[in-house]
């Protein structure tokens, strides 16, 4: 593909364009964090972030989606027929993901679209958005991504690259989508080999700056039971307040419930974020719960993400090294410190 | 604070050798610079991992109700208080416990250090009495603590614990007299369209994670009214309504009973300040009843008891 230069002062105007044909998501920074939203101006738009407080995985499998609608009304023609709730899907940007979080909508896809099942509404999102990353000239301590197979600049699931080189952005197009883009908002300047030189190394640096860094070698080849019987779970699991934190932020998390919902005559078929970390998240009709106590659903998130999701997809982990649970759970529960615990059991 | 910690270690590993306790609940170091987790030791040779600091935010005595065991705890004002509703409240036994108090000079927020260095990353810290240096990539800075205390502690008037079996230190001073409630007061002079806008935007992005509820020690109950599901009270999406229900009725199953710990707040992913909610009612509570939770173990809940002298008549 090819190297383009943006400069950084020409951004609202290719913003702008941008928009002409796209509904453009960027970081915006609001009550002191950032976080995804749709671009109105281009003035409230800020680069100056490590990551997102909430990751972008909403604007693929919102928090609450309305699925189906139906009426319950005896005496209309379609009374009690379900149908599918209307949506558009416009062409979207999403500008400024990171490379950790667009690796996570790849590991999401997984689940959502596969040769078995193929979520309409994940699949027709996909379709319609295109992913212009931006690299991480400054990772956190607490990023781990080149550990699970991503990095500070990697390029798995973008369409576009962006490498901030200062006065100017070097745009990496990775995908016909990605050409497309950049050829809609007019940028036509090619990197000579002296920026691409320092995009090289930018990247190279950025990946030495990671200090943070979990094993992983070992969780294929332990056996399910092993880790499973652990005797640090309990340990573990003592400080957790069992809340959604962890996985609402994450960018991975991918369960949900379905509920629906009943005005008059009226019902919508939602689909809510949920969280193995909730009791009842396996509560049983019977009232029976195959998970009762904390220690069961804490190990559950970590074995699913570190184990049942390698050993299912043979596809890594379900975790990407964002760092957002590390630095968000209220009682400092470091899943760094469980990749090492399982790795190295 | 930080000079707590010897003296920390050291009784939680007299008691557990001398079998006065058989386990000791506390806070062992972070993994990262401004945090801190809650941990459970039941060996004297592993006390060294107990820790202490000013960010030992959470309430310990949120790990107690079911617990059978005969606990030690580390207690600050507020830990202390709630200890004390839960012993009134029947969810853990005072003879069960060990309390170690901690005379507690203000939790330090860490999301106030956050934000004065602006996106900058602490990597280390370094306590002394009354300030912290905060280090990181290319600044130091020597932070005064008292200008970074949580919200809660900068009016709280029961830093020293108000039960306790030991004590790590000479007891604080007490503050005099600060007003916690001038914003609270502000609220109460809205109109109730522009309050209730307040509160609106308030929870407009809360996630519904429940950290709030869930730090919390008073928030016990075996199913909570949210995740009831026959029948379901609450829906379970992210609409305003049922946002606003949770936010809502959680804060009246606290009234009288919150010690305004500020555990909720600082467990919130997303900075919300929850304790809003409580705080109104708090003042309520103390208006109308004289009552501050968790100050006596003889005494119930003003919201749950009755009087025949009440002097509203409708009660009677
Ligand atoms: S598990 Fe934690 S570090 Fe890993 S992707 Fe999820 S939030 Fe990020
Ligand atoms: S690990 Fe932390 S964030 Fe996750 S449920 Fe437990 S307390 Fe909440
Ligand atoms: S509320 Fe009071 S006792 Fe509790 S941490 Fe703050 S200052 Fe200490
Ligand atoms: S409502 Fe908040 S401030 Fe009050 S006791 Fe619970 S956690 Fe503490
Ligand atoms: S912790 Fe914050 S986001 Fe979570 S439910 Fe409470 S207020 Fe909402």
């Amino acid at each position: 593909m090819s190297d383009k230069i943006i400069q950084k002062q020409d951004l609202p105007d290719f913003l702008k364009s941008l928009k002409k044909t796209y509904e453009v998501f960027a970081p915006i920074k609001e009550n002191g964090f950032h976080r995804f939203k749709p671009l109105k101006g281009e003035e409230n738009i800020d680069l100056n972030f490590t990551n997102t407080r909430l990751s972008p995985k909403s604007l693929l499998f919102p928090q609450s989606e309305r699925m189906f609608e139906f009426n319950l009304d005896e005496k209309s023609a379609d009374a009690n027929i379900v149908k599918e709730a209307p949506k558009d899907y416009p062409p979207a940007v999403i500008f400024g993901i990171r490379p950790c979080d667009a690796k996570a909508l790849r590991v999401m896809n997984v689940n959502f679209d596969n040769p078995e099942f193929r979520d309409p509404w994940w699949v027709r999102r996909m379709e319609s958005m295109t992913f212009v990353g931006l690299g991480c000239n400054e990772p956190s301590s607490t990023c781990f991504c080149t550990s699970v197979g991503s990095g500070p600049f990697n390029e798995e699931g973008l369409d576009v690259l962006l490498f901030d080189l200062g006065e100017r952005f070097l745009a990496r197009t990775l995908t016909d989508k990605g050409e497309k883009l950049l050829d809609e908002a007019g940028v036509k300047k090619d990197a000579d080999s002296a920026i691409k030189k320092k995009a090289d190394a930018l990247k190279e640096e950025s990946e030495k700056k990671i200090s943070s860094k979990v094993p992983t070698d070992k969780l294929k080849e332990k056996k399910v039971n092993d880790l499973f019987n652990a005797p640090f779970w309990d340990d573990v699991a003592f400080a957790c307040i069992n809340c959604g934190t962890c996985t609402f932020l994450c960018p991975t998390c991918w369960c949900f419930d379905i509920q629906d919902e009943i005005t008059k005559k009226q019902g919508d078929r939602i689909r809510n974020w949920d969280s193995c970390m909730f009791p009842l998240f396996t509560l049983h009709a019977s009232g029976h719960n195959p998970r009762p106590e904390k220690v069961q659903r804490v190990r559950q998130r970590f074995m699913h993400k570190l184990k049942y999701y390698g050993d299912k997809y043979n596809n890594g982990v379900a975790c990407v090294g964002c760092g957002r649970c590390v630095k968000y759970c209220p009682v400092n529960i470091d899943i760094r410190e469980v990749f090492k615990l399982m790795n190295d059991l | 604070m930080i000079e707590y910690v010897d003296k920390i270690r050291e009784i939680a590993k007299k008691i557990l050798e001398e079998k006065t306790v058989d386990v000791i609940i506390g806070f062992k170091k972070g993994t990262l610079p401004l945090m801190t987790e809650p941990t459970l030791i039941n060996d004297a040779e592993k006390t060294d991992q107990l820790y202490w600091s000013s960010f030992c935010n959470m309430n310990l005595a949120n790990y107690l109700p079911k617990r059978k065991e005969k606990i030690g705890i580390i207690a600050k004002g507020c830990d202390s208080r709630n200890i004390a509703v839960h012993i009134v409240e029947n969810q853990i036994k005072r003879e069960q416990l060990y309390i170690i108090g901690v005379p507690c000079k203000g939790m330090v927020d860490r999301r106030k250090i956050i934000s004065f260095l602006d996106g900058k990353e602490v990597k280390e810290i370094i306590e002394s009495d009354a300030d912290i240096t905060v280090k990181g990539k290319g600044f130091e800075h020597t932070l005064k603590k008292d200008d970074y205390l949580q919200d809660n502690c900068r009016t709280c008037m029961h830093r020293n614990p108000v039960i306790y079996d030991t004590m790590v230190g000479d007891l604080v001073e007490e503050r005099k007299d600060p007003d916690p409630y001038d914003d609270v007061k502000e609220i109460e002079e809205m109109g109730s369209e522009e309050r209730w806008g307040f509160f609106s935007n308030l929870v407009k992005d809360c996630i519904r994670c429940y950290a709030c509820r869930n730090a919390c020690p008073l928030c016990y109950c075996p199913t909570c009214f949210v995740d009831e599901s026959d029948p379901q009270w609450v829906g379970k999406s992210i609409d305003h309504t049922d946002t606003m229900t949770f936010h809502i009725l959680r804060a009246y199953h606290c009234a009288g009973r919150c010690t305004d710990c500020g555990a909720c707040q600082q467990a919130c992913p997303i900075d919300i300040n929850v304790r809003y909610f409580t705080r109104k009612l708090n003042k309520d509570v103390l208006a109308l009843f004289n009552s501050e939770a968790g100050l006596s173990i003889e005494e119930r809940p003003p919201l749950d008891t009755y009087r025949p002298d009440d002097y509203d008549k409708f009660i009677r």
